[in-house]
């Protein structure tokens, strides 16, 4: 059955290949060259963001001011975070989108395909402008990603692109998670009922409601902004009668669905592949979606959570306390049903499965010091401090960045044909997981003893910790160029089978590897879809 | 300090850090690892919360990471282990729901505790407003005509710069010291109205188990008693400019008898200073 759906596809490419050259890549409406694109500009991204980022852990590996200057500082920390937000791991989440989820639920493409063509060549323009601040008088924008005003006011000429790019990114965003919804509500296969559907596929569509529900919001913040710094109104400035603490109100309430926009497809990744190489079925699949909407509701609901020292009323205080606190009963959900998985299985370690457990881990630290974060009297002490650089950065590095890395070698050989270099898999995930610790363990410790975050240089009693996070840093760094060498060998290993692992489960396995240029022109019949999920 | 004790400290740090075995490095005898307990009743109940908490998560990880670990160990393919298919259990999904429920309420009710004793800044002994500003604090006290800026010491000043030429390592608590602490008297309600004259600071002092934000064209209230004498530091904690990392904050809380006195000083001071002005 594969083999004559196969055979159909190869036929059809001879008519509908791709394009050759650059009209290829610019005028594409497959979802399979989009999704590269957006993987590829994800990567780019990532390595711009962690080279701000090494500038950042240079300048900290001692104390003293050794290389940068304070406003240049800042201005590292601020695009570091927007650029790994919003270029790195939110593109890199659409770009296995795109190339997945039509596979998954056995669509010939995405529903709107030049609509999506558009939302990822705004990306380049987006981060085109934000990186050209640099260059600018006043320098990039420093105010951190939060761009709280009044400081953000500050800018120089960097802030009306600052504003645009943010406009453009969320634009992108928009548009990619109107076309993840209209897929899979309308393009699944026969018979994929929507709780049959795959954890990434749920996860995604949870995730694009989110967006769609909280960029608008980020939009309107920033455009008040905007209109405060050039046309004289006073939304966020209390000397016309408005109020700074507004913007964080507004700003969080995009801000705490955003943090779950970047770790639910996460969930939705390692739910794909614990099952695969645990060779046993998810366990609780159910009660998987269901958490991950808890989530996604609590969510909208805890934002304040960010500003417990702004001066809120206690009984403010106490909601977004107790709020914050029930996230960790459905996040519990997931990380329990992801050991059940692997309970009484045959695991085998490959790379993905590799990252998938070290995202289990290390996520579930984070998790817990989140935790902790979410009880308001001690939160009065983390906040801003480095305890908080060490948290989310547990949950976004080895949560989210490892969840990515997993996801890239699980279907990697799906979409080149060819299984990568296992053994330099298995060294990136090593030096990655001992690296990653290294930075960000000890942070902890430095903000529990009183550093706070977005300093440049730093009392003499946090040098050692510091100098650990740093080296830290560089190993990290430096182990990023082992995924680099997979990726640049990917087609030199041996050819991959259509199923490419022991016993994985879904339709992106029916299609030949690598997956022909259009798959599902006719969507799968039952029986094809029955043998997929067996 | 030599050049070449510097690169052999770097070299030592270098391979501890490699070995993940920085904190047996002797190279700094002053290593914090937790928050401190602090000096008033509120910042030692913050730290029994802190370590609560902390330990309930440590319970958790032991038991999650341990199942996990045991079936990391046993139920591999290279084994012999063979899967078993079930993907249900209602039991088991009903208890993992509950558990957690209630570790959260034994959790959330001290919590709720100490949170309401933090925001009852009731019947002060002693008013201070603060103002922050970029980059330096303002303090006045608001019945004695007493106010001052406070702003980062000399020789931190001296050192902080790229190319100073100072080892900061010679600078006693670089960037923690400045040159006009705040003086408050031990065992008084000490209560704080944060303001801001340009964009948002935030006062932070751990021992104190106080941080506020300094809001432009707000007033926020926190309070505190400190039951110590002693010299206390923090910093501004929310970033406000290029110089956020050099706004320092000292406290000195010293006894009654020493407070008063330090007053009478102040004051005299400031009548001078305001007859000089006229």
């Amino acid at each position: 059955m594969t083999t004559a759906v196969a055979d159909a596809h190869d036929a059809h490419d001879e008519h509908h290949g791709p394009e050759k050259g650059i009209r290829r890549w610019l005028f594409t409406t497959n979802h399979k060259d989009i999704g590269t694109m957006y993987l590829v500009f994800s990567l780019i991204m990532f390595f711009v963001g962690g080279a701000m980022a090494l500038v950042i852990r240079s300048e900290l590996m001692q104390p003293g001011l050794q290389f940068v200057h304070p406003e240049f500082f800042n201005q590292m920390t601020t695009m570091h975070a927007l650029i790994m937000v919003f270029g790195a791991v939110m593109p890199a989440f659409v770009g296995l989108a795109n190339w997945m989820i039509p596979m998954m639920i056995g669509a010939p493409d995405m529903a709107l395909p030049r609509m999506n063509n558009w939302s990822f060549w705004i990306l380049p323009v987006a981060f085109g402008l934000l990186l050209a601040t640099l260059f600018m008088p006043g320098g990039a924008p420093a105010s951190g990603w939060t761009m709280y005003p009044p400081l953000v006011l500050q800018t120089g000429d960097a802030f009306p692109f600052l504003i645009f790019s943010v406009h453009l990114m969320g634009l992108s965003s928009i548009m990619g998670a109107i076309n993840i919804i209209v897929t899979i509500l309308n393009m699944r296969a026969p018979d994929m009922w929507l709780l049959k559907m795959p954890m990434f596929v749920w996860t995604w569509l949870i995730t694009a409601y989110l967006l769609i529900a909280v960029m608008p919001v980020l939009a309107g913040a920033v455009t008040m902004l905007l209109t405060d710094q050039f046309f004289g109104t006073s939304f966020f400035l209390a000397a016309g009668g408005g109020d700074p603490v507004m913007f964080q109100h507004i700003f969080w309430f995009f801000g705490h669905p955003e943090v779950y926009i970047m770790i639910l497809p996460a969930f939705g990744i390692v739910s794909e592949i614990i099952p695969t190489f645990s060779r046993k079925p998810l366990f609780g699949h159910d009660s998987m979606v269901y958490a991950a909407s808890s989530i996604a509701f609590l969510s909208f609901i805890v934002w304040a959570h960010h500003m417990f020292t702004v001066g809120m009323p206690l009984s403010g205080q106490m909601f977004f306390m107790f709020a914050t606190m029930l996230i960790a009963v459905p996040t519990g959900v997931k990380v329990f049903n992801w050991i059940a998985t692997m309970w009484k299985g045959a695991m085998t370690f490959e790379t993905p499965m590799l990252f998938s457990l070290g995202f289990v881990f290390l996520f579930t630290i984070g998790g817990l010091s989140g935790l902790m974060l979410a009880i308001a009297p001690a939160d009065i002490q983390y906040h801003d401090s480095y305890f908080v650089v060490a948290h989310f950065h547990y949950v976004l590095v080895p949560g989210s960045i490892f969840s990515l890395m997993a996801a890239a070698y699980y279907w990697l050989p799906k979409w080149t044909g060819y299984m990568y270099n296992e053994t330099a898999g298995k060294w990136h995930f090593w030096t990655s997981t001992f690296f990653v610790n290294l930075t960000f363990f000890p942070m902890h410790f430095l903000g529990l003893a009183g550093m706070p975050r977005r300093i440049p240089d730093y009392s003499t009693q946090f040098a050692d910790f510091n100098f650990m996070a740093s080296v830290g840093a560089i190993g990290f760094g430096l182990s990023q160029l082992i995924f680099v060498y997979v990726l640049l060998t990917a087609k030199k290993g041996e050819e991959a089978s259509d199923r490419v692992w022991e016993a994985p489960k879904g339709l992106e396995w029916t299609v030949p590897s690598p997956a022909p240029y259009h798959t599902f022109d006719t969507p799968p019949v039952k029986r094809v879809h029955e043998e997929a999920f067996e | 300090m030599g050049a070449t004790t510097v690169n052999n400290l770097m070299l030592r740090k270098l391979f501890l850090s490699l070995l993940g075995l920085g904190w047996a490095s002797a190279a700094s005898a002053d290593w914090a690892i937790n928050m401190p307990r602090g000096i008033t009743e509120l910042s030692q109940e913050t730290f029994d919360l802190h370590m609560m908490v902390f330990w309930w998560c440590v319970a958790i990880g032991v038991v999650v990471f341990g199942v996990m670990i045991y079936s990391l160990l046993k139920h591999r393919k290279s084994k012999g282990a063979e899967a078993a298919q079930f993907s249900h259990s209602t039991t088991a999904e009903v208890v993992w729901t509950i558990i957690p429920v209630i570790i959260l309420l034994i959790m959330a009710v001290p919590a709720a505790e100490t949170m309401i004793k933090l925001e009852d800044s009731r019947d002060p002994d002693l008013t201070v407003v603060v103002t922050g500003y970029q980059w330096k604090w303002h303090y006045k006290y608001q019945d004695q005509d007493i106010d001052y800026y406070s702003t980062l010491a000399m020789p931190s000043l001296k050192a902080r710069f790229k190319d100073s030429g100072a080892d900061v390592f010679d600078v006693d608590n670089y960037l923690l010291d400045v040159d006009r602490p705040l003086v408050v008297p031990k065992g008084k309600k000490v209560r704080l109205l944060l303001t801001a004259n340009d964009v948002i600071h935030s006062w932070w002092v751990p021992d104190l188990a106080i941080k506020k934000d300094a809001i432009p064209g707000m007033v926020n209230e926190t309070w505190f008693r400190a039951l110590e004498t002693g010299t206390f530091r923090g910093q501004c904690a929310e970033l406000c400019g290029k110089d956020h990392g050099y706004m320092p904050i000292v406290v000195e809380v010293v006894e009654e008898d020493a407070f008063q006195a330090w007053l009478d000083t102040q004051s005299e001071g400031s009548a001078q200073l305001a007859q000089a002005e006229n």
